[in-house]
């Protein structure tokens, strides 16, 4: 890796209750998918993340188990229907066992 | 052999060119999930149930210029109620090294079962696409994705 992994969401700052809002994310990964062989030949081995979800007030919405087949600086994009104001929490698992986190907040006008 | 400070002869050159084509004629063909592959894993999944088709649409390019970045957007029509919502979706791909590529689950927290991110492809194949409802019911959608440069990375 390169670089440490840099999540990036992006989502309306302010939302009506009970609208429809499409939240976008992405992470900075390389996504190695166990396919690959180096300079020397050698099997590069697997490293991705394979799992990311999504909790509003700690409670999961959405989840999505990645595979290797998903490109280098997954992209993952989904729905949400605002009810309240509250706080979102991203987490990426890495195959390595880190986890990283970030949190956007959300306010219900 | 140290190409660099040995200069090689016509002759060495020619047999070095036909043990490299032997390699790749005997080199094993990068193992490739199949058809087979991708019905094993949804039998893992859901056994024998049937599948209906409508409602699931799968949204992936016709054909692909880079292998490595093809968009995949899935969307499911349901009302996402407690009571009737949009619980698990599974995309496949036929002729990656390993069938899988993402699974979603949804809650009715969601509003709307729809999802898009972006897949490597090794080369030309079918999309398998699967959707469970809270009811069990159970839909399959399939599209073919032609891909000029193959994104395995080998």
């Amino acid at each position: 890796m390169a670089t440490k992994p840099t999540p990036r969401v992006r989502l309306p700052a302010s939302v009506k209750a009970g609208e429809l809002i499409e939240i976008k994310t992405l992470i900075s990964h390389d996504m190695e998918n166990g396919q690959r062989k180096d300079a020397s030949g050698a099997t590069v081995p697997r490293k991705i993340i394979n799992k990311f979800t999504a909790a509003f007030n700690g409670k999961t919405v959405f989840e999505a188990d990645w595979n290797p087949a998903i490109s280098a600086n997954p992209y993952q994009s989904f729905f949400y229907k605002a009810q309240e104001s509250g706080e979102f929490t991203f987490t990426w698992k890495d195959d390595d066992g880190s986890d990283y986190v970030t949190t956007n907040k959300l306010t219900v006008a | 052999m140290d190409l660099n400070s040995v200069r090689t002869t016509r002759r060495e050159t020619l047999g070095l060119a036909a043990i490299a084509s032997l390699a790749a004629l005997l080199a094993p063909r990068m193992a490739v999930a199949d058809e087979g592959a991708v019905a094993a894993e949804i039998k893992k999944l859901y056994g024998d149930k049937k599948f209906d088709s409508g409602k699931l649409r799968l949204d992936v390019p016709e054909i692909a210029e880079n292998g490595l970045v093809v968009p995949v957007n899935v969307e499911v029509e349901s009302p996402m109620t407690e009571a009737d919502h949009v619980k698990a979706v599974h995309v496949f791909a036929d002729g990656n090294p390993q069938p899988g590529v993402v699974s979603y689950r949804f809650t009715p927290a969601c509003g709307k079962a729809a999802a898009s991110t972006r897949m490597r492809l090794a080369q030309t194949q079918n999309i398998v696409c699967i959707a469970e409802m809270s009811d069990g019911r159970l839909y399959m959608a399939k599209s073919n994705v032609k891909v000029t440069i193959g994104g395995c990375g080998g």
